[in-house]
């Protein structure tokens, strides 16, 4: 559509724009009231390494607590919603989202045998096992869904989706058996699975930040591949993509992109799901565009979850109850919009 | 006949191809050359659409080997190949909500770096093959909107748009109505004689073959059976032969062309 790029561009700059105000905004709100104005000097002193005026313990909470938070929520929230684009775009899916292929499961799994391991005594250092665990959980059932999924040469949506079932079926399963071995200690593994914001350090920002960036460049180089993904496998082929070096490509990088995601915050859900398709319903399925937006968008949402439950609710509710909260009735007026306009699930 | 080996496209020796035990093609040597416009036959899982997906490296083949241009097939970059040949699949399902331009424009990829952006010539050359398959009318409507055979033409057009040499069609016509289907494969052959364009279509109406092709190509359980021009094998005997019906082939005055019609009860 003629009109659809300068829109494009024009929420994308919407986005970009609420979202910085978002960040300032976020990181005066909490137990203690900062103005915008300290924050953006603490932000500028940050990057220039000059000193600042302000009360040492107003500098402290928006540097080292609010503000790895605020990056946190933004850049998990961005990851996921990227991945959850290109989960659709990819399986041809509009349900899919970035835990189709067991990576929650399987980081679940890798989180709860922690927490199992220490009530059986195993002294394991929980602040960087669990999300190590995670992470290694979630690989190897990104691989275990893989080798599942590669019997079928073309590497077929319905292979993969079903792959994935099968494993996080299995799962979920050996979940349970562990939930039951942790006896009273079953609520941190609860606690764990709904996700939350509130233990990140800057060295996860340094960690996610560039993964996120590099994951986000090679997402966009793949950009038009993925739209002529939409008019089938045959027909992309024969357009010169090569599909299944595509599908291999795009999922084992979003998928390590989720891994970590989901090593730092716990399961968050719902926000891959619904930041592609609301995006979709306002901009159209171009997915050079709604890759770049997903992004802002899944970030956007994200701290504004996880701003509501730091400093507006009297306690902190976990964040992926909150994302599915918001986010669901959300999702709701939209589906049944779609409905009426005879589109529904597209 | 006084023929040129560069006239040759695709160069097919005993080839086969099966899933598992079942062979779909078998034993099949083949010639087709540049220019012409073969009509593909055969009743329902003879192995017409499989023939195709050979000749566009969508298959690749369990025995025997297919040369395009003398080199093999499989030595071809899946871009190199898209900028030569163009398949308009059987069904055409697009999901999400691409508009008709932004899949026609889908057609460019093969000629486009990666980030390139369409220039003032793709997007001329998009819309004049939407005129052409008269689509440029709802050129911003979603494709998932359309009717079967609205559909159908933004494939051709997506196919035109790749400027392919070679046009391979699969059931490429089916949903269409009788004055689209005339006028698009009018359309298309007035290609083949102007621009020297090739095409290759896989059809189950015999009289819209005799109107459109050059050359058919009967196939039947995966053997090829008959190949010739529309007068050499359009013929009573070999539609008996190969699809069981009773049939009576004229040549018809109005039409200008071979045009079969079948009697019931049908006689195996």
């Amino acid at each position: 559509m003629a009109a659809r790029p300068g829109f494009s561009l024009a929420t994308g700059i919407v986005l970009l724009v609420l979202l910085l105000l978002s960040v300032v905004l976020s990181a005066t709100m909490g137990y203690m009231n900062v103005p915008a104005r300290d924050v953006l000097q603490v932000v500028f002193s940050f990057f220039t390494g000059a000193g600042t005026n302000l009360d040492p313990v107003t500098v402290a909470v928006v540097a080292d607590v609010r503000l790895p938070r605020i990056l946190s929520a933004v850049l998990v929230g961005g990851v996921l919603a990227v991945c959850g684009t290109i989960f659709q775009a990819i399986l041809l899916n509009p349900l899919a989202d970035p835990y189709t292929l067991g990576i929650s499961s399987g980081a679940a799994f890798g989180a709860s045998l922690v927490i199992v391991l220490q009530v059986f005594g195993l002294a394991l250092p929980s602040a960087f096992s669990v999300p190590l665990f995670a992470f290694g959980g979630s690989v190897a059932t990104l691989f275990a869904v893989l080798a599942l999924a590669a019997g079928d040469r073309r590497l077929s949506s319905t292979s993969l989706i079903l792959s994935g079932v099968i494993v996080a079926a299995i799962l979920s399963a050996a979940i349970g058996f562990l939930k039951f071995l942790a006896d009273e200690q079953v609520g941190i593994i609860i606690f764990w699975l709904m996700g939350s914001l509130s233990g990140v350090s800057w060295q996860d920002i340094f960690m996610l930040t560039p993964v996120a960036f590099a994951g986000l460049v090679v997402c966009l180089l793949y950009g038009r591949e993925l739209n002529i993904m939409a008019t089938g496998e045959r027909a992309a082929a024969t357009l010169g993509v090569n599909t299944v070096r595509l599908r291999w490509i795009l999922l084992v990088t979003c998928s390590f992109m989720t891994a970590l995601c989901v090593s730092v915050s716990g399961i968050i859900g719902f926000v891959g799901l619904i930041v592609p398709h609301l995006l979709r319903h306002l901009i159209g399925p171009d997915n050079r565009w709604l890759i770049g937006l997903s992004f802002l968008g899944g970030g956007l949402l994200l701290l504004f979850a996880d701003t509501l439950t730091r400093a507006v609710l009297p306690s902190e509710v976990p964040i992926g109850v909150l994302t599915a909260l918001i986010g669901g009735p959300f999702f709701c007026v939209i589906f049944k919009k779609r409905q009426q306009d005879g589109s529904a699930g597209l | 006949m006084d023929r040129q080996d560069s006239d040759i496209l695709w160069q097919l020796d005993q080839v086969g191809f099966g899933y598992g035990e079942q062979p779909v093609l078998s034993d099949l040597d083949l010639e087709l050359e540049k220019g012409q416009c073969y009509g593909v036959l055969g009743p329902n899982g003879s192995g017409k659409t499989t023939l195709l997906d050979l000749l566009c490296s969508l298959l690749v083949p369990t025995t025997g080997t297919v040369d395009l241009c003398s080199q093999p097939l499989s030595g071809w970059q899946p871009r190199q190949l898209a900028r030569k040949v163009a398949l308009v699949p059987q069904d055409f399902v697009v999901r999400f909500g691409f508009s008709v331009r932004e899949v026609v424009e889908m057609g460019r990829h093969p000629h486009l770096g990666r980030f390139a952006v369409l220039t003032e010539q793709d997007h001329a050359l998009v819309d004049s093959v939407m005129e052409e398959m008269e689509v440029a009318a709802f050129a911003d409507r979603p494709v998932t909107r359309l009717s079967g055979g609205e559909k159908q033409r933004v494939a051709v057009a997506r196919a035109l748009a790749q400027d392919p040499e070679v046009l391979l069609l699969d059931e490429a016509t089916s949903n269409l109505d009788i004055f689209h289907s005339l006028s698009i494969l009018g359309t298309i052959r007035n290609r083949v004689h102007e621009q020297g364009l090739t095409v290759i279509a896989a059809l189950h109406d015999l009289n819209l073959a005799g109107f459109f092709c050059d050359q058919l190509i009967f196939l039947k359980q995966g053997k090829l059976l008959h190949q010739g021009t529309v007068d050499e094998v359009l013929q009573a005997e070999v539609i008996r032969e190969v699809y069981g019906v009773d049939a009576r082939v004229r040549q018809d005055e109005f039409s200008g062309c071979s045009q079969v019609s079948y009697r019931v009860p049908v006689s195996r």
